[in-house]
């Protein structure tokens, strides 16, 4: 078994209206920084793996990704496998 | 006819619905704590109450249905029997896929706590069948994550099957975006699923059951379920 560390990158989806991101859009327009747009909140997960390989513990935290870390009716996720 | 109250940590309406079911409607009542396995076999109707359950960390509803006591909640709404969740009972409707659609953060950011009027969309179901068409209701919300939203598909599925019960409205009825206090979809309050046996909504009947209360229109969705119950009406 070896350890990995995992993060996953949770986000509302593309087509959702994220008003926090919109709310913190405005906030950077009002402190001149209107050189930025498209802002979005997300969460980040980190969480320790024990697997086999980086494949096996990529498998382990798309399943917890799908069934609880996110919800796909409105969420998006992306997985990064650290040694 | 026996009403259980599920109870998980951070729930904080299961009193409320307790007292409605019991003292108000006058029917049987038992809570249930959530790591019970299973519900009582004479179990008619099931109460997911509000609150913050596992203080709304992650999503709100997203770790109480994985709660032991879910799966036969799940099993009893498979079997046709009433399943109510309000406002946190919605959420976890949603997330344990008993309902469709999700609950996304209100779109001004903000924790609503006031009445708001709700229209009687579908007034032939377990949980309105005491409403007449298109009844205006008053009753309170208190949420920060009320802004329904399902995608295109869903929501006219939705409308296809009458499963849209309760619209945000103004006290005349009209349903437009003055009345929709969380930016819902359609003013989307409370939604069945298709069999029509498990009902989801945001507002709190429970808080509006008696006239010592200042309203007591909330007590129409327990009298519903009741009178489904007795005269088996609908499911």
């Amino acid at each position: 078994m070896k350890k990995y560390k995992a993060v996953v990158k949770v986000s509302l989806r593309e087509n959702i209206l994220d008003v926090q991101g919109k709310t913190i859009e405005h906030a950077l327009y009002s402190l001149d920084f209107d050189m930025m747009n498209n802002v979005r909140i997300g969460k980040l997960i980190t969480l320790d793996i024990e697997a086999q390989n980086d494949g096996q513990a990529e498998a382990f935290v798309e399943q917890a990704a799908k069934k609880l870390l996110s919800n796909p009716v409105i969420e998006d996720f992306t997985i990064e496998i650290i040694e | 006819m026996k009403f259980s109250v599920i109870v998980f940590p951070g729930s904080n309406c299961d009193q409320d619905a307790f007292h409605t079911a019991g003292s108000i409607l006058g029917e049987q009542v038992e809570y249930v704590w959530h790591k019970e396995g299973s519900l009582s076999v004479d179990t008619d109707a099931v109460i997911i109450p509000g609150g913050f359950s596992y203080g709304d960390y992650l999503r709100c509803g997203a770790v109480a249905r994985f709660s032991n006591i879910m799966k036969d909640v799940v099993s009893f709404a498979n079997n046709g029997k009433p399943v109510i969740g309000i406002c946190n009972g919605f959420q976890i409707l949603t997330e344990i896929g008993l309902l469709e659609g999700a609950l996304l953060r209100n779109q001004n950011l903000k924790f609503i706590c006031k009445d708001v009027f709700l229209k009687t969309s579908n007034n032939k179901t377990t949980f309105t069948n005491n409403l007449s068409e298109e009844q205006v209701i008053r009753i309170p919300i208190a949420h920060g994550d009320g802004n329904f939203f399902a995608d295109d598909d869903t929501i006219k599925s939705l409308q296809d099957n009458n499963q849209i019960v309760f619209q945000y409205c103004d006290e005349n009825g009209n349903v437009n975006d003055q009345s929709n206090p969380n930016g819902s979809l359609l003013n989307i309050a409370g939604i069945t699923n298709k069999s029509n046996n498990v009902l989801g909504m945001m507002p709190h009947p429970e808080r509006y059951s008696e006239q010592l209360l200042g309203c007591n229109d909330g007590i129409q969705v327990f009298q519903s379920i009741l009178n489904n119950f007795k005269n088996g009406v609908l499911a």
